[in-house]
């Protein structure tokens, strides 16, 4: 995996996180600074508020107290960028607009840092608090212009990339790691920790939290919560026009992978404790003080945060040659930041979940191993070259398609092994005709690892040819047919195949070619001791 | 070598000889001792000369096997000849060991001995035996690997899909196998049965675990299929059937009866190349809008089956009709009413041959659009049909004269203007059922005898026939069939003329003509010597004389003499006489005791069936009865002398036992252990609980009585 830095955390927004687009494999001192990407410039103005708020931390409407605030940001928001073309990866007078831009925040914060310098002189006590929280927005500003930067040079053009890459060597990821190291400590920090964050990256749980809090404590931010307007997918699903927009007519934003595999979008600003809804960081809040329970606090960021009309956006995967991927010929963009983040964990990570049923088939999104868990195991139409498929249908349509394939029935094909290892099977019975000299402690053979035991599941007890005048008074067919009622495949003898069952695996032979396929086959009480059974 | 050569040329000439003599002594081909007789069915190998009575199996042995197998392949209509054949001498034996094809053996215990005897059996018939275990079929898998091609076992019970396995596996040259009735097999037995890769006809008829995947198993291992049964195979769906139609592009013949099926399947059905038959019998899963749906035709469909549909109304029907201009065939039995519009939808249809309409709403106007649109009819059934008028019947008939079969039962409308037409037109005609047609009056059977002299079967039942009518009738003489039970007005004298005008008559049934004496019956077994099937039951004037007569027909096979004034003697001299006797109901023939049922068990070893109910039989005549090997259905009701234990001991002797029809106070009484075991070598019991009923009504109020119930 790539070296991942850990997002910035005052980066609370799914819109925002898209500005820090770029992964430090491009970090580099040295390098020019590649101009913004329209897109990236738009977003970058959104992301810009953490700078406006060092002096009152607050954009949005919600805390309205803050209103003069938005001229400089709105304006320092659109001037910049004014096209909309996606496509458009070098305009140098977005280029120039962008460095300006970039200044002028430097500026802000050279400000900043100046008057904390004089504050230093006159009144220590009175501004304490005042002056950590305005250290912090310092921290973070600075981090946030240098992440801009590295963005802006990254996102250029992959081939550009590949060509820093390839040519300068010590721009590979370690180098990177050690320039982060050199400018933000707490950078890397957060990237170092990101690494095993993203290995184990669904583990969501107590793991990340620790992370988090790790981060906190070396003092990265403490400002107050940004309440920036929440993209809550199913809004912007509803909010979105049909699927076939004409290229040009959204924008289209990418994220980063570290964003796209962060399990956290929102995150308190004062702990630093991660949420996957916002609504859950408000309620988080309310610990935090009497400010967060007010009811302004509380409500929901309406979309009205933004006066003027959303353009209508549209996301990139970050993996290049990826159809989803904006360089791509093909481009089909993704429509919401949940659809960016599935198609991404599916289409390029590693699936590491396992289903622990069939201990086959593996996913990379836990909600997609719990959709098939549900289904696994009821795979129960099967075709003789070993494809199961969850509806009969399909299975019909595929062997009506194949010369020489056939459904295969699990209880037969298991005979079929069975006749075949027919001499085998009595010389371990020995002497037991008919019989399966095999014995189960329980079920622990019943292990799918152990596919030695084929031919356990013999079954021949029951269906061993027995004249019927040498039982003479009794009731010979309730165990004659008792088989055959068993092999019927309905679903009522389908618990039995998943929760006790013998796992035999067996070679089919079909016209074209042999394939080995197995089967969990029921197990029952005459199997295991068919003795039992014939001599009462 | 010459001689056997010169044999063999003299059998083959002699093609329809019945007795043939061969005289091994004559050194030259000699006429005389080759005499024909057509009346026995008999070849009698002799050494004339006595002088060689020393060397006398030396010399049967010097006839070439080819000699015997010319002799063999002219006696296979009755299986007795074959075994005299084969107790002449051991070349003989061997010779018919080698030559016999077809075997239907009694019991299924016996088979490994009776395979290794007939090796080059082709043909295996298991329906007699009830219970065949997988260790049989493992024998005929094992012994016949080469030469089996037909197995049935359609009435049997006890196997499992491994001895299906072993014969469809062993078998390379199978190419039948009729599994109808095997109610617990499954899939895995389906799965068995695709592995006889040349299998081309292959019967499942209620195999009802049998499920889509044991189907496509068989669609993909049978790819020869041409003929398949899945009559009441109600785990088949569309995607099973489906799935055949696309496998088995050879399937000629497709019974979907009363599968659960719909529409969705009859594309790929209809697109079979070479369908000739389908039978879509009780699909209740199609309709009107699913037919209408369909789009595709098939050219090669000859005879379609679709009665009992009842979701399908004539729209459905003209839509499918449109697309399948070949049909001879096609019965709408129990389905939509006949009118105009579905009548029309028969033009397009050309070659359309036979109609069956049973139990249909029948409209003059659907009848007469019917006559117009079809083209040359040969078979009508209008059986049970409401709404046939004369007027419509006519119609037809005359625009239709070449109709060989007509079917007018219970048209209860139809009088002589009727058969007037039918008679001066159709007269090629050879079956005619009008059962209950009691408005045809005298007028109506003179005209049928005197025109229809090409006629085979009559029904008549129920209907005003009177000696004056019989006597027109016996004008038919190649009656074969004839049914006039429920005649109450005939007579003796009536079949006295039948007797005489019909020599050829194998089947009579007089159920309830009560006029009929002994004087008639003995006059029909005099005069009818082909005579297998007679029911003469409630003809309560009948004795021991009828009987007696009776017996000199010795290809009798069924005999129903309920409530007639029987005894114990009568029986002995049908049992002595009448050796083919397979079905016998003696029901309410009080005089019948132990002495008729041990004569019969020591005569009648062919005897299948039997109804002992109100007999005066006791435990010792029944389990007589039981050293009858084939007998397989017993009723046994009201029978005074029977005790539990007798009857235990009785089901325990009797082998071969498929059916019992037992009083159900008997249940409780007979020992558990005893039913399950005669249960699972494949027997059924129906227990009823009849009230006992010892006098029996006349006739004329049972008519009545049974009238009402009609009405």
């Amino acid at each position: 995996m790539v070296p991942k830095r850990r997002r910035p955390l005052e980066a609370s927004s799914k819109s925002s996180s898209s500005m820090m687009s770029e992964s430090p494999r491009n970090l580099k001192p040295d390098l020019p600074f590649i101009p913004f990407d329209s897109t990236n410039l738009w977003c970058g103005d959104r992301h810009g508020r953490p700078f406006l708020e060092f002096s009152p931390p607050l954009v949005t409407q919600s805390n309205g107290l803050f209103g003069p605030d938005r001229e400089p940001k709105s304006k320092s928001q659109h001037e910049p960028s004014p096209v909309d073309d996606p496509v458009m990866d070098w305009n140098p007078r977005l280029m120039l607009s962008n460095l300006s831009f970039l200044e002028q925040k430097i500026h802000q914060v050279q400000e900043i840092v100046r008057s904390i310098i004089s504050h230093e002189k006159d009144q220590f006590l009175d501004q304490a608090n005042e002056l950590a929280a305005q250290q912090q927005l310092v921290t973070a500003d600075l981090t946030y212009i240098i992440i801009q930067l590295i963005s802006t040079a990254g996102t250029l053009l992959p081939d550009i990339k590949k060509a820093l890459l390839s040519t300068n060597p010590a721009v590979g990821r370690p180098g990177s790691n050690q320039k982060q190291h050199e400018i933000l400590p707490v950078e890397v920090a957060k990237a170092s920790q990101c690494d095993s964050l993203i290995k184990d990256l669904n583990n969501c749980g107590s793991n990340e939290d620790g992370l988090i809090k790790c981060s906190n404590n070396s003092g990265i931010e403490a400002s107050e919560p940004i309440s920036i307007e929440d993209h809550d997918t199913k809004d912007n699903d509803d909010g979105m026009d049909g699927e076939n927009l004409p290229p040009g007519s959204y924008e289209v934003l990418q994220l980063e992978e570290e964003e796209i595999l962060a399990p956290h979008t929102h995150f308190c600003l004062i702990c630093g404790k991660g949420f996957k809804r916002d609504a859950n960081l408000r309620m988080h809040m309310r610990g935090h003080g009497d400010e967060y329970k007010s009811p302004a606090a509380l409500a929901k960021p309406s979309k009205e945060a933004s006066i003027e009309p959303q353009p209508v956006r549209r996301y990139s995967c970050p993996f290049v040659g990826c159809k989803r991927n904006k360089e791509h010929k093909k481009f089909q963009p993704l429509k919401t930041i949940l659809c960016v983040k599935n198609h991404y964990k599916r289409s390029h990570c590693d699936k590491s979940y396992t289903c622990s049923r069939c201990k086959t088939k593996k996913f990379s999104i836990i909600a997609d191993l719990k959709t098939h868990e549900k289904h696994c195991g009821r795979d129960k139409w099967i075709c003789s070259c070993g494809t199961t498929f969850s509806r009969k249908d399909k299975l019909f349509g595929h062997v009506a398609l194949f010369q020489g394939h056939a459904p295969a029935i699990p209880m037969d094909d298991a005979k079929v092994l069975v006749t075949s290892n027919k001499a085998q099977v009595s010389e371990a019975s020995s002497g037991m005709p008919g019989n399966v000299g095999y014995n189960f402690s329980g079920n622990t053979s019943l292990d799918a690892q152990s596919p030695d035991i084929k031919g356990v599941d013999d079954g021949h007890g029951c269906f061993s040819p027995v004249t019927l005048d040498s039982f003479p008074f009794r009731g010979m067919e309730k165990i004659k047919f008792q088989p055959a009622g068993m092999m019927n495949c309905t679903e009522q003898h389908y618990p039995l195949m998943s929760n006790k069952g013998v796992q035999v695996e067996t070679s089919i032979m079909t016209d074209d070619h042999a394939r080995t396929v197995s089967f969990r086959v029921p197990v029952y009480s005459w199997h295991l001791n068919p003795a039992s059974e014939w001599e009462e | 070598m010459t001689k056997s050569r010169d044999l063999c040329r003299r059998i083959d000439r002699s093609d329809g000889f019945a007795t043939l003599t061969l005289d091994l002594f004559s050194g030259s081909p000699n006429p005389n001792p080759c005499s024909y007789s057509r009346s026995a069915k008999r070849v009698r190998v002799s050494c004339a000369s006595p002088a060689a009575e020393e060397n006398r199996s030396s010399l049967f042995d010097s006839l070439s096997e080819e000699v015997l197998f010319l002799i063999l392949d002219r006696l296979d209509s009755d299986p007795l000849d074959k075994k005299s054949f084969s107790l002449v001498c051991r070349s003989f034996y061997a010779a018919e060991s080698r030559h016999r094809r077809a075997l239907t053996p009694l019991r299924s215990g016996l088979l490994p001995a009776a395979l290794a005897r007939y090796p080059s059996v082709s043909r295996l018939d298991l329906s007699l035996c009830p219970s065949v275990t997988d260790a049989a079929l493992a024998s005929v898998g094992g012994a016949l690997r080469s030469s089996l091609r037909s197995i049935d076992l359609s009435r049997s019970r006890g196997f499992s899909y491994a001895g299906i396995e072993s014969v469809a596996v062993n078998c390379a040259a199978l190419v039948e196998i009729n599994l109808s009735n095997a109610t617990d097999l499954s899939d895995a037995a389906a799965a068995a049965i695709g592995r006889a890769r040349n299998l081309e006809k292959l019967w499942l008829a209620r195999c009802k675990m049998v499920t889509d995947m044991g189907i496509g198993c068989i669609a993909v291992g049978c790819q020869k299929l041409r003929l398949l049964c899945l009559k009441w195979c109600l785990g088949i769906s569309d995607l099973g059937v489906g799935l055949v139609a696309v496998k088995c592009k050879q399937l000629r013949s497709l019974d979907l009866s009363f599968v659960p099926i719909t529409e969705k399947c009859l594309p790929a059905v209809l697109q079979l190349p070479h369908l000739e038959d389908l039978a879509l019998v009780g699909c209740l899963g199609i309709d009107d809008e699913g037919l209408m749906s369909v789009k595709q035709e098939s050219k090669s469909l000859q005879v379609l089956d679709m009665s009992n549909c009842q979701h399908v109304n004539h729209a459905g029907f003209s839509s499918l009709l449109s697309k399948t201009p070949g049909l001879r065939q096609i019965s709408l039995a129990y389905c939509c009413k006949v009118t105009h519009s579905l009548a029309s939808s028969l033009q397009k249809i050309y070659n359309l041959q036979s109609i069956k309409l049973d139990g249909c709403e029948v409209t003059t106007s659907g009848m007469k659009t019917m006559a117009n649109s079809c083209r040359t009819l040969g078979e009508l059934s209008l059986s049970k049909c409401s709404g046939v008028t004369d007027e419509g019947l006519s119609f037809i008939v005359t625009k239709h004269k070449g109709l060989v079969k007509l079917d007018a039962t219970c048209c209860r409308n139809i009088t002589d203007l009727s058969l007037a037409s039918i008679t001066s037109s159709c007269t090629s005609l050879t079956n005619l059922s009008m059962e209950s047609c009691n408005l045809v009056s005298r007028e109506g059977f003179r005209l049928i005898g005197q025109r229809c002299h090409l006629l085979e079967e009559l029904d008549l039942t129920d209907n005003d026939l009177d000696d004056e009518g019989l006597r027109a009738i016996s004008g038919c003489h190649n009656l074969s069939v004839l049914k006039i039970g429920i005649c109450l007005k005939i007579s003796d004298e009536g079949l006295i003329h039948v007797a005489k005008g019909c020599p050829n008559l194998q089947e009579l049934d007089l159920y309830r003509s009560v006029g009929i004496t002994d004087i008639g019956v003995m006059a029909i077994a005099r005069g009818c010597p082909l005579l297998q099937i007679i029911n003469l039951s409630y003809c309560t004037e009948v004795t021991d004389y009828s009987l007696r007569s009776l017996s000199k027909c010795s290809n009798l096979n069924t005999l129903e003499i309920r409530g007639c004034q029987v005894s114990s003697s009568g029986l002995a001299i049908i049992a002595v006489g009448c050796r083919k006797l397979t079905k016998l109901d003696i029901k309410k023939c009080y005089f019948v005791d132990d002495a008729g049922m041990l004569l019969l068990a020591r005569f009648s070893q062919n005897l299948r069936q039997i109804n002992l109910s109100y007999c005066s039989v006791t435990d010792v005549g029944l389990l007589a009865l039981a050293s009858v090997s084939c007998l397989q259905n017993m009723t046994i009701l009201h029978s005074g002398g029977l005790t539990a234990n007798g009857l235990a001991a009785v089901l325990v002797a009797c082998g071969g036992l498929t059916k019992v029809k037992l009083h159900s106070s008997f249940k409780p009484l007979v020992p558990k252990p005893i039913l399950e075991h005669v249960e699972a070598r494949g027997c059924v019991f129906q227990w009823r609980d009849k009230p006992f009923q010892v006098e029996l009504e006349p006739s004329e109020v049972w008519k009545q009585q049974s009238q009402e119930m009609h009405v």
